[in-house]
């Protein structure tokens, strides 16, 4: 029986994963359509705007990634919308009419949307505020139970501190 | 002062806390329709039975709506509501045949019974995506100039029926007179 050390056992699987080229594929969970595009340009549009715009059926997942029904039949319109020669904007605004802001992952900044992008921040100086004017407040607090005490109170503190 | 500054965080937390238990209830499933207000989208397919049909050919009053396929389960569940509806003569409904085999859906009907006074064939979904539809069953509710006023995701069963529909209707109805 021929026996193959580790190391060279080693090699030969690097090598046979680089000629297979196992390690290069991308793993996860894009659906393979069969979209013909005429430029590489287009494709990365379309790559883009399906990875941006959201299932409106699974919710969790963008057009590139969902198994939907309703998914699939918008990457064949985002398709058929960039071969027309629609923008990426055009694009956006059509799904924007149909789906509303749930449809982007990051959603437009208008009146509704204004809460969910800029709350944070909100809440961010309301809580600085009330931590700063708390602090604030200790340290007045301070400065008044922090003074020297006078010879009087030394002489109380010296008594309670070492009263048996 | 003094009470101020006790009540004001204690009002924080309570409206933050109502806020927060009213998400818990919530349905993020029930996305709100981008159509309500707006006319029905134009169209010029066929029925199931292989009729063209326009948006003119919808009925000149209040009617349903209704997304079905053969393939959706839910639609089983709603269908003798719709049945019952049609049948009673108390609103026409009209079928939305989305992403579907046209045999598939014709036994369906054979199968189950026929609620809709036709159904527009939809078997690529195009017209779905125009409609805003995510997924069948989606009932919604059209007024007599064809504006889309209201819309229900998922089963329209007898409750959701008098809980939401009856008052809908009634109020478009009296619009009307």
């Amino acid at each position: 029986m021929l026996l193959i050390p580790g190391q060279i056992l080693r090699k030969l699987l690097l090598i046979a994963i680089a000629i297979t080229g196992i390690g290069l594929m991308p793993i996860g969970f894009a659906q393979v359509d069969t979209f013909a595009f005429d430029t590489p340009e287009q494709q990365e549009r379309f790559r883009q705007l399906s990875n941006d715009l959201r299932c409106p059926m699974c919710q969790n997942t963008n057009l590139t990634g969902s198994t939907g029904g309703v998914a699939e039949d918008l990457r064949r319109e985002v398709h058929r919308m960039i071969m027309a020669g629609m923008t990426n904007q055009e694009i956006e605004q059509f799904m924007f009419e149909r789906y509303g802001d749930f449809i982007f992952y990051r959603p437009r900044l208008r009146a509704e949307t204004i809460l969910l992008w800029f709350g944070p921040l909100l809440f961010l100086i309301i809580g600085g505020g009330v931590a700063f004017g708390i602090s604030r407040r200790a340290k007045v607090v301070n400065a008044v139970h922090g003074a020297p005490l006078s010879a009087d109170e030394q002489t109380r503190l010296h008594e309670l501190l070492h009263k048996k | 002062m003094k009470n101020l500054r006790f009540y004001i965080p204690v009002s924080v937390f309570v409206v933050l806390a109502v806020v927060m238990w009213r998400g818990l209830y919530l349905d993020p499933k029930e996305l709100p329709s981008m159509l309500i207000d707006k006319p029905l989208p134009a169209f010029a397919l066929t029925t199931v039975e292989g009729a063209a049909i326009t948006q003119q050919d919808l009925p000149q009053q209040v009617f349903l709506l209704n997304v079905w396929g053969s393939y959706c389960l839910p639609c089983l569940i709603e269908h003798p509501t719709l049945m019952r509806l049609a049948e009673a003569g108390e609103i026409p409904v009209v079928g939305v045949n989305y992403r579907d085999k046209q045999e598939l859906a014709l036994r369906w009907l054979d199968d189950n019974g026929n609620p809709f006074a036709f159904s527009i064939l939809d078997e690529d979904g195009r017209f779905g995506i125009d409609l805003g539809v995510y997924g069948a069953p989606e009932t919604y509710l059209v007024d007599a100039e064809g504006v889309i006023r209201f819309r229900h995701v998922s089963v329209l069963d007898e409750q959701v029926w008098a809980e939401k529909f009856v008052p809908a209707i009634a109020e478009l109805r009296r619009e009307n007179n």
